[in-house]
């Protein structure tokens, strides 16, 4: 009799720990949804009809806290909530065509246009550029160090046969890569060349472990550069610039999205005071900003 | 469902297109995952038996973080095995990051622990009068060990198409250290993250097609082989 009861409360205790976990669960979510209302009874801001705005990104304009900084300010002063989806330029823009989501912040002009041109997205504005890098062991056995010719130093690597890590994972970092081998005339191939299909970060790190070469944009660079040895060789020429594009996609595509969301979101990140704020991120922690806006 | 009817109609393409890096792919998943199985299963099985059989002070403990470690998740694991054979790690003079041996590293690290819980569990299942009546049958007691094992492969052959089946789909572990390197360790799962990433579903979905028919082509073969060893007792008869 008494084994039996033991059994008996184990088993009470699993089931316990279950509904516990349930409850403690949907518990978070309650007092995560009570939160914000709080926040707008206290503020003044118009509750818009559909407040939930999607916004798809690369992982560049979330991994550097860029939004994370910014995205605050949209959501009180107008009452938005901003999903962020932040993937590469590549699977950002089939979201967009497929009306999963209802904006987009991304960086790959070529695509962009191409995105544009057959008519699933309207109302692009620049909004920044960051520029990107190309950094390598500090033995630099490509002896590229110190060049700001892009497209001549990627061409001294694949001559030299150094290690080179490219993301390949068609996000905009990967085209702007393969525009520089393009600006060459070179088509890297070989055991050199590692096509790694990974994110910046894990490039970054990969790049590190195996003291090879890759390009990567600068926000990236600068947030995890002390925990890595590698080493900028190559940066300033105009090739590596990299602008930032906002697109609305289009509601005569898809009448469900939140176009009026995504237009009210267009023309905060282009308003000065937003700009201002973008020109300033980075700088009280890294001497430098990240990104410099340039909205017309 | 556009985009899933896309995707099955991709994935035979993709099948009879027999794509060279797509069967490079498919070969190195295969290499990887039934290299783990193969290993995990020679050191999991004794090392099962042995926890269920013999008894010893801390016996229960070690049982207990067997189980435990069932549900090891794989980028842990991953990680665990990236630490230490990075170039700042102790093993990392071997230069074994991003190959596909320390894939298969990681996954034994996965499926051992399987192989080993579910062996032991399926050993501790027989009764004390197999062990009994090989002994009275004139075993020795190593004979009598194995004869237990022997009777206990049903269960066996159940850990192993379990840790296959993990070992074959898992993604966190095979990323973290074998790198995704086209050519070189890319493997079935990671290209499916890969392409998801890319916005190429039904590519995705295609490659995810492939991966489970060559799942069901393995459990087929080791179902088959599971059958000759029976021949025809091991159905259960409801009258």
């Amino acid at each position: 009799m008494k084994r039996l009861s033991n059994h008996k409360l184990l088993a009470l205790l699993l089931v316990l720990m279950l509904v516990v976990s349930v409850f403690a669960f949907t518990g978070c979510e309650k007092q995560a949804a009570e939160e914000p209302q709080q926040e707008q009874i206290t503020e003044t801001a118009p509750v818009p009809e559909n407040p939930q705005l999607k916004l798809a990104t690369t992982t560049s304009t979330q991994d550097s806290g860029l939004l994370d900084a910014i995205l605050p300010v949209f959501e009180e002063k107008t009452g938005y909530e901003v999903e962020v989806i932040a993937v590469g330029s590549g699977a950002a823009m089939s979201m967009g065509e497929a009306g999963d989501v209802d904006v987009l912040l991304v960086h790959s002009r070529a695509a962009e246009d191409q995105f544009i041109a057959d008519g699933f997205g309207v109302d692009r504005q620049d909004v920044m550029y960051n520029d990107f890098l190309i950094i390598g062991p500090a033995e630099d056995p490509a002896g590229i160090k110190g060049s700001t010719d892009a497209a001549a130093a990627l061409l001294k690597i694949s001559e030299t046969g150094c290690t080179f890590l490219s993301r390949g994972d068609e996000s905009g970092t990967h085209k702007k890569e393969l525009a520089i081998w393009k600006a060459g005339t070179c088509e890297p191939s070989g055991a050199w060349y590692n096509s790694v299909g990974k994110g910046m970060g894990d490039t970054y790190r990969m790049a590190d472990e195996m003291k090879g070469y890759t390009l990567i944009d600068r926000a990236t660079y600068l947030f995890n550069k002390d925990n890595y040895s590698l080493e900028p060789m190559v940066e300033g020429d105009p090739l590596l610039f990299n602008p930032y594009g906002v697109i609305a996609v289009n509601p005569e595509k898809y009448p469900n999205i939140n176009y009026e969301g995504a237009t009210a979101f267009i023309e905060w990140l282009i308003s000065a005071d937003t700009q201002a704020l973008i020109g300033e991120y980075g700088k009280d922690q890294f001497g430098q900003a990240l990104f410099i806006p340039d909205a017309k | 469902m556009d985009v899933i009817w896309q995707g099955l109609k991709e994935g035979f393409m993709l099948i009879l297109s027999l794509d060279q890096e797509l069967i490079r792919v498919t070969l190195l998943s295969l290499h990887v995952s039934l290299s783990a199985l193969v290993i995990a299963g020679i050191i999991g099985i004794p090392a099962g038996a042995f926890l269920a059989l013999k008894n010893f002070y801390g016996r229960k403990l070690i049982l207990n973080i067997t189980y435990t470690l069932m549900g090891l998740p794989p980028v842990l694991a991953g990680l665990i095995v990236f630490l230490f054979l990075s170039n700042r790690g102790p093993l990392g003079d071997f230069q074994l990051l991003f190959t596909p041996t320390a894939m298969i590293i990681a996954q034994v690290l996965l499926g051992f622990p399987l192989v080993c819980g579910l062996t032991a569990r399926a050993v501790m299942t027989q009764q004390q009068e197999v062990y009994d009546t090989s002994v009275m049958l004139g075993a020795t007691r190593t004979q009598a060990v194995l004869t237990l094992i022997r009777e206990s492969r049903i269960g066996i052959i159940a850990a192993l198409t379990t840790a296959l089946g993990r070992l074959i789909a898992e993604v966190g572990a095979v990323m973290m250290v074998g790198g995704n390197i086209q050519g070189k360790t890319r493997v079935l799962t990671t290209s499916i993250v890969l392409e998801t990433r890319m916005g190429h579903d039904s590519r995705a979905l295609g490659i995810g097609i492939i991966l489970l028919l060559l799942a069901f082509i393995i459990m087929l073969i080791i179902l088959k082989l599971e059958k000759r060893s029976f021949k025809d007792d091991s159905t259960i008869q409801i009258i």
